[in-house]
């Protein structure tokens, strides 16, 4: 009878953690682990990138606060829907917003971003699946904005906003 | 001494109460995002499924999330031309498939097809005269779906289930369908 009722408050506090635990990451912030190589320079920089994990990859704080008003700004580093797979999230940076040219690499092409949509670009081009691939995704698509680096500890810090080296937006 | 009793009892109830008001915030916010929510649809895009007033009707999100959704179904999306506005449309094509739609419906009846790339989902209202949809904005990722309406609440004289496109009559739109089924 006593386990009984332990396993019961057991069971009904772990809801409420839960509850509470999904809405602060919906409304509010979560923490990520960042896979692969793409944003190469600021997070999983090569050195330490031999043995990938749960522990050697970065993880980062992502805010959610900004999705109420969907203001971006150029350098920002966001968190977004794939749109060729909707279940696969990545993180990139915004290089291009509304309004923007932006020089397609490795073609003379110009092409100006749509009404709502923005350019994402990888901060390490060579391995990088972004918009130069899928052109440029809607606004709607973006799941959070990436402020911090939690982990590993030697590596906390605040990301800023860096326009990408070869200014191609103008 | 019992002046501090008092106001130990007093804190700890209160932390109790706004835990519990928190608590309750909480189900209802995880609710309306992971199960189901209501959503009031308004405008003349879906003429003969919705009126041009306002109407509750309740979606549900787990097709959507788990990408049951599928042709035919009536959903909610974000606009990819403006993230803060919500649009209705009923879902035409999934990826892969071959869209053929009349280019100009108000003046000619020339039809184009395009196939949909992967990941994404062709949408469009039931009124193709007067819709703001894939026609002017291409397919939309399958991500900015928010959910599935399937159930009308008000007005209560319409009370019920949301299904499939019911039979056109105009001919034009009859063509289209056959061809988008073969």
């Amino acid at each position: 009878m006593r386990s009984a009722s332990f396993i019961w408050n057991v069971c009904k506090s772990s809801f409420t953690f839960g509850l509470i635990g999904l809405t602060v990451s919906d409304r509010f912030a979560s923490v990520v682990p960042v896979r692969g190589l793409s944003m190469a320079p600021t997070f999983n920089p090569p050195n330490n990138s031999s043995s990938f994990g749960l522990f050697t990859d970065d993880h980062v704080l992502v805010e959610k606060r900004c999705l109420t008003d969907y203001k971006f700004s150029h350098g920002d580093v966001v968190v977004f829907c794939s749109p060729r797979n909707y279940k696969e999230r990545q993180i990139k940076r915004i290089t291009g917003m509304p309004g923007d040219w932006i020089s397609v690499p490795f073609s003379y092409d110009a092409v100006k971003i749509p009404e709502g949509h923005c350019w994402v670009e990888g901060d390490n081009p060579t391995d990088s699946l972004d918009s130069r691939s899928f052109g440029p995704i809607p606004l709607g698509l973006i799941r959070g904005r990436v402020t911090h680096i939690l982990w590993p500890p030697q590596r906390v810090q605040k990301i800023d906003k860096k326009l990408p080296r070869s200014g191609l937006s103008f | 001494m019992s002046l501090f009793q008092q106001w130990a009892f007093i804190v700890k109830e209160a932390l109790d109460k706004s835990f519990l008001v928190a608590k309750f915030f909480c189900s209802v916010h995880v609710a309306n995002t992971y199960l189901c929510s209501t959503a009031l649809v308004q405008g003349p895009s879906m003429l003969p499924t919705f009126s041009l007033t306002n109407e509750l009707v309740l979606l549900e999100r787990i097709s959507t999330r788990n990408g049951k959704a599928g042709t035919g179904d009536v959903v909610i999306l974000q606009s990819p031309e403006n993230p803060r506005k919500f649009v209705t449309k009923r879902i035409i094509g999934m990826e892969g498939d071959k869209i053929t739609y009349i280019v100009d419906p108000k003046n000619s009846d020339s039809t184009e097809t395009v196939i949909v790339p992967k990941g994404h989902v062709w949408v469009q209202g039931d009124n193709i005269y007067n819709s703001y949809d894939s026609w002017n904005f291409g397919p939309v990722p399958y991500g900015l779906l928010q959910g599935k309406v399937f159930w009308r609440i008000w007005p209560t004289s319409a009370f019920g289930s949301i299904g499939r496109r019911p039979e056109t009559v105009d001919p034009a739109l009859k063509v289209l369908e056959q061809a988008n089924q073969s």
